[in-house]
């Protein structure tokens, strides 16, 4: 900060005129280097708005070194002459001083000295007039006193080729009266202290303005992953609707509550080595509810129930088969089962969202791995229609609003759709979800009651954390090569919004 | 999804009628299909094998069409466009009739011996009789066929396909099977004659045949088909004989199906002869054969077999959520190639289900048609009055309870994978790998999938590497499940939720984790102390830095371990700071 006297000392020029001035004439003013007075105007804007400036530039005529000399002591020429006494001076001791050569040759020339190349004991000048005017002197007088416009630009250029002036650019500001003008500086404070609370000193105190461009400081904090952020959204969906949260805590599968039990027959090519993974410790599961396996095994290989059945040779082997379960329905599944044995059958809503695993080719989009979200309302005459309604109840959640739906194949939904929303984005219609109606051949066989209808529909967990977070590969979403600075800056998730 | 490619200015000259691309994709979607591309041999030629390759290829457009895994009768040109056809009622389904041969003559025969019964048990066949072949339909009859064998057929290790030149070969046929040095004949495509195991080991470069060796490789007996002369005809499941092989001016085709599953093998038959009887002199009509069984039984195919089902306009109704007359469901159903007629009791319909329909077995099959014909998106969408109260699955309760207060404490949440190497769990983690209790998968592609993960800690030191780049301190957390044997679960395994938490930096900070266990049993609301409350003993394990590692007890019952990672395992994860962690089961304060 500039000292207090010189900004006052300025404000106090400021207080005088009207409009504003200039801080090179506030420079000559106070007598002071201009530099000390744009650190003053400098440490004035800082106060607020005591003052406003401008800055502006503008050329100007300056002095040179020897211009100031000049102007102090007298042009060469007028010292030459003024140190020649009336007997005159030897050519060589007038030589000798420092304005000698220089001088001399202009006093020659202004005709003030006259030089006897003959007389004895060497060369020897003389004044030729009594006395000169140092009009070199007296204009440089005037550039110094601010007042180069009184010479002639001729004038101005013969100084300049001299090197005795030189034109420059100067930047300086244009000071005005700021709208909390005032002639006294007050000492800024950077910061609130306790003392100034307790004393109540904080009253009179001025404090520095506060940068609001820079960013502030990161908290210290944890932070939660996306995927999971999604994840708690969808599970509060779920729940607004009324689902009750399935057990899905359970990746290893038995081939039968996978696939047999979903009426998908033994043969399908999702059983296949290439797109499930099986498991070769434990490889086979023990325990089936036997009564239950047989009416599966009847309804696959015979049919009943009013179907044709498959009409192939059903093996306990294929279904005893352990994998890692490639969806969570094998779970609706055995809660399906399980709701079937109850006394009375009470209508259901249930819901997961957890891992299920294909042995599929990774890439961009495709893990082992990912999260399925599934629901399922089990209940007397649902029909297709509440499918639909149902769906497009939970999808405006997650402020998707425009739906269609494709007539679509499964092996254990009929009807089967899957579900289009129109992308604002892209303008087309894609693929969100899948849904059905499970299949009597897999109800009646568990004994859920004739008229019982069981709709349902998943989607995958990952698509949508994709598209919310604009993610485009899934390894920097999901496992170990996540990038962590994404995680910490991921916003909160609002899917309606 | 099987994606059948159709040209598409021969599809429209069938559909009698042009569409604009965005016009048939509504239709498509309509109907349950789905314009997957448009293309041309000639991009698809840049796209796979560069620009040269494609030089003077067709550029004909191509339509690929996604066709729903189970209708087999969509799987050609014909096929689609008779659905279609139907659909749009511009015309009424054929009916498929076998016929006995025109002249009176017997039957063709095919007689299965003994000896298939290990291999091949099944065989079916048919004739389809003065058929008219142009090359669009000669190229679409190849094509079917291989779209049946990757489908329905799974690739021909249920049912193999084989059709032949009746005209090159005389009944009656044997379907047997021999020891592979003792089939020999020329192959499709070769010129000269081969045994079986010859052709065994020279298929097995073949970009096409190496899929199917497998599929009887070992087999002491080859399945083999023989006319009466003593000419192979084919060698199924993997080629076809050259002396019968088919072409443009074939009138005469014999087809034959072996398999192992015999509902399959009818089902393919009747495809096969339904979508080409239509370019026969008597459109629709097959000629039947017979099939003679080692026990003297005789079957007649194809079968062609229709059915009807009869149901109530109620029922259909009521699944769907519309409220159409009998009459108008009946006529619904039609469109779908299931002729239908109001019967007159009540509103009971009669639904014909024809040979190609075999994807109707049941009831809602029939449903699921009156739907689509009816148009999805016409049926009013209708939330159901279903009343339930919902409940939260106690342990994703905690967890999610949990998660927050931990990010709260200042770790960040990993989401790491649920399956990964042996070395992961085991050599990594100085353990071995029998006392891990992990569940093993039988067919990973890559190491990554060798096991279900039995902790979390590996994910967590794996991020922590792909991380390296971040400021220290780096404090991560997961809560998720591992997977454990065990014998009292029907298939032998179970989850376990579990919390892990590591603190890396440039030292240890076994302070950091303590004060994190405290703080989660805080929130858990146990108090420290020795038997109702929690407390942490010293213990020895592998994992760990000898003397900084304590086991931590809940109500007297160990429920984890933290402390400072073992040297070894931190390098192990390819880390070079100290790290600390803390590993706990938190079901038991479900």
């Amino acid at each position: 900060m500039a000292d207090t006297g010189l900004l006052e000392a300025l404000l106090r020029l400021l207080e005088k005129v009207d409009g504003g001035i200039d801080s090179q004439d506030v420079a000559a003013d106070l007598g002071v280097d201009h530099q000390l007075i744009v650190g003053a105007v400098k440490s004035l804007q800082a106060l607020g708005e005591v003052i406003s400036a401008e800055q502006k530039s503008s050329k100007r005529w300056e002095l040179t070194g020897e211009g100031r000399e000049i102007a102090e002591q007298g042009s060469h020429e007028a010292r030459v002459f003024n140190a020649i006494p009336d007997e005159g001076l030897p050519q060589n001791e007038l030589m000798k001083m420092p304005s000698g050569k220089v001088g001399f040759s202009k006093a020659m020339s202004n005709k003030w000295i006259r030089l006897d190349k003959a007389h004895e004991g060497g060369p020897r000048v003389f004044k030729t007039v009594e006395t000169i005017e140092d009009t070199v002197r007296d204009k440089l007088q005037l550039v110094q006193k601010g007042l180069s416009a009184k010479l002639e630009d001729k004038e101005k250029n013969e100084l300049k080729k001299r090197k005795l002036l030189s034109e420059v650019t100067v930047k300086s500001y244009w000071i005005t009266k700021g709208s909390s003008f005032s002639t006294t500086i007050t000492k800024q404070e950077t910061e609130l202290t306790p003392e100034m609370i307790a004393s109540g000193s904080w009253k009179e105190k001025k404090f520095k303005p506060y940068n609001f461009e820079a960013m502030g400081v990161a908290p210290d904090c944890g932070h939660l992953h996306p995927l999971m952020k999604v994840r708690t959204q969808f599970r509060q969906i779920f729940l607004e609707m009324g689902f009750t949260e399935m057990p899905t805590n359970n990746f290893i599968e038995s081939s039968f509550w996978n696939f047999d039990s979903l009426f998908q027959p033994q043969q399908h090519p999702a059983r296949d080595q290439h797109d499930t993974f099986f498991i070769s410790d434990p490889a086979l599961a023990h325990e089936f509810p036997q009564d239950y396996l047989e009416r599966v095994k009847q309804v696959h290989s015979e049919g009943g129930y009013g179907s044709q059945g498959y009409k192939y040779d059903w093996k306990i082997e294929e279904a005893q088969k352990n994998l890692l379960r490639t969806h969570t329905t094998a779970v609706s599944a055995r809660m399906l089962y399980k709701l079937a044995q109850q006394e009375k059958f009470t209508p259901v809503k249930y819901f997961s969202i957890d891992r299920v695993f294909r042995n599929e080719t990774l890439d961009a989009t495709h893990l082992a791995e990912f999260h399925q979200i599934e629901g399922v309302v089990a209940d007397y005459g649902l029909t297709l229609g509440n499918l639909m309604g149902i769906l497009h109840q939970f999808f405006t959640k997650l402020g998707i609003t425009k739906l269609r739906f494709k007539p679509a194949y499964n092996p254990y939904t009929e009807p089967s759709m899957e579900v289009f929303s129109y992308h604002e984005g892209l303008k087309k219609w894609v693929e969100v979800g899948n849904s059905g109606v499970f299949r009597p051949e897999m109800l009646l066989p568990m004994g859920l009651p004739e008229g019982v209808s069981v709709i349902a529909w998943g989607l995958s967990l990952e698509r949508p954390t994709m598209i919310k977070y604009g993610i485009n590969n899934i390894r920097e979403l999901v496992g170990h090569k996540v990038n962590l600075q994404m995680v910490y800056d991921s916003p909160i998730c609002r899917l309606d919004s | 999804m099987p994606t059948v490619s159709v040209k598409r200015d021969l599809l429209f000259e069938a559909l009698g009628q042009k569409y604009t691309d965005e016009e048939f994709d509504e239709l498509c979607f309509e109907f349950g299909l789905e314009l997957d591309e448009i293309t041309s041999e000639k991009e698809i030629l840049i796209r796979e094998q560069g620009g040269e390759k494609a030089e003077g290829a067709s550029d004909v457009v191509l339509y690929k069409i996604d066709v729903p895994a189970n209708r087999y009768d969509l799987l050609c040109l014909e096929g689609l466009v008779r659905g279609l056809q139907v659909f749009k009622e511009k015309l009424e389904a054929p009916r498929y009739k076998r016929v006995s041969p025109a002249d009176g003559g017997e039957p063709q025969r095919l007689v299965i011996t003994e000896e298939t019964a290990s291999v091949r048990p099944h065989a079916v066949a048919a004739v389809l009789r003065n058929i008219t072949f142009t090359q669009e339909r000669y190229e679409s009859f190849i094509e079917l066929q291989e779209k049946l064998h990757q489908n329905i057929c799974r690739k021909r290790t249920l049912v193999a396909i084989g059709t032949h030149d009746l005209d090159t070969i005389s009944g009656p046929f044997t379907y047997t099977a021999k020891p592979p040095g003792e089939i020999r004949f020329k192959p499709l495509s070769q010129s000269r004659e081969y045994t079986a195991a010859e052709l065994m080991s020279l298929y097995k470069t073949d970009s096409h045949l190496r899929h199917y060796l497998h599929i009887i490789e070992n087999e002491p007996l080859y399945p083999v088909i023989y006319d009466s002369n003593g000419i192979v005809l084919s060698m199924p499941p993997i080629i076809n004989g050259d002396h019968s092989k088919i072409s443009l001016n074939t009138k005469n085709i014999f087809i034959e199906c072996t398999a192992t599953d015999l509902t399959k093998a009818k089902i393919t038959l009747d495809m096969v002869v339904t979508m080409f009887s239509e370019y026969c002199d008597e459109p629709f009509t097959v000629e039947e054969a017979e099939v003679v069984y080692p026990d003297g039984r005789l079957s007649v195919y194809p079968e062609l077999a229709y059915r009807t089902e009869t149901l109530s306009g109620d029922f259909i109704n009521k699944r769907v959520g519309i409220n159409e007359s009998a009459e108008s469901i009946a006529q619904l159903l039609t469109r779908m190639c299931l002729r239908s007629e109001v019967s007159g009791e009540g509103d009971l319909i009669q639904v014909e289900i024809p040979p190609t329909r075999a994807d109707v077995i049941h009831a809602c099959d029939i449903m699921e048609d009156a739907a689509i014909a009816y148009g999805f998106n016409n049926i009013v969408r209708s939330t159901p009055r279903t009343y339930t109260v919902a409940n939260q699955l106690p342990v994703n309760k905690l967890t999610e309870l949990l998660r927050q207060d931990l990010a709260a404490a200042g770790f960040t949440e990993a989401l790491t994978f649920a399956l990964c190497s042996e070395e992961d769990i085991a050599d990594k983690l100085r353990k071995n790998i029998t006392e891990t209790r992990a569940v093993h998968i039988s067919n990973p592609k890559t190491a990554d999938f060798q096991v279900a993960r039995t902790s979390l800690l590996p994910g967590l030191l794996k991020t922590i590497a792909a991380n390296r780049k971040m400021p220290l301190p780096l404090k991560l957390f997961e809560i998720s499940d591992v997977v454990l044997k065990d014998e009292t679960k029907d298939v032998g395994a179970r989850n376990n939720r579990r919390l892990c938490a590591v603190y890396y930096n440039k030292s240890p900070g076994f302070e950091v984790i303590h004060g994190l266990l405290d703080r989660v049993m805080q929130l858990l609301d146990v108090k420290p102390g020795r038997n109702q409350g929690y407390h942490i003993q010293a213990a020895e394990d592998s994992t760990f830095f000898p003397g900084r590692c304590a086991e931590i007890f809940s109500c007297g019952k160990s429920i984890g371990h933290l402390g400072v990672l073992h040297p070894d395992v931190i390098s192990r994860f390819e880390l070079t700071m100290p790290c600390s962690a803390i590993d706990i089961d938190i079901e038991p304060f479900l």
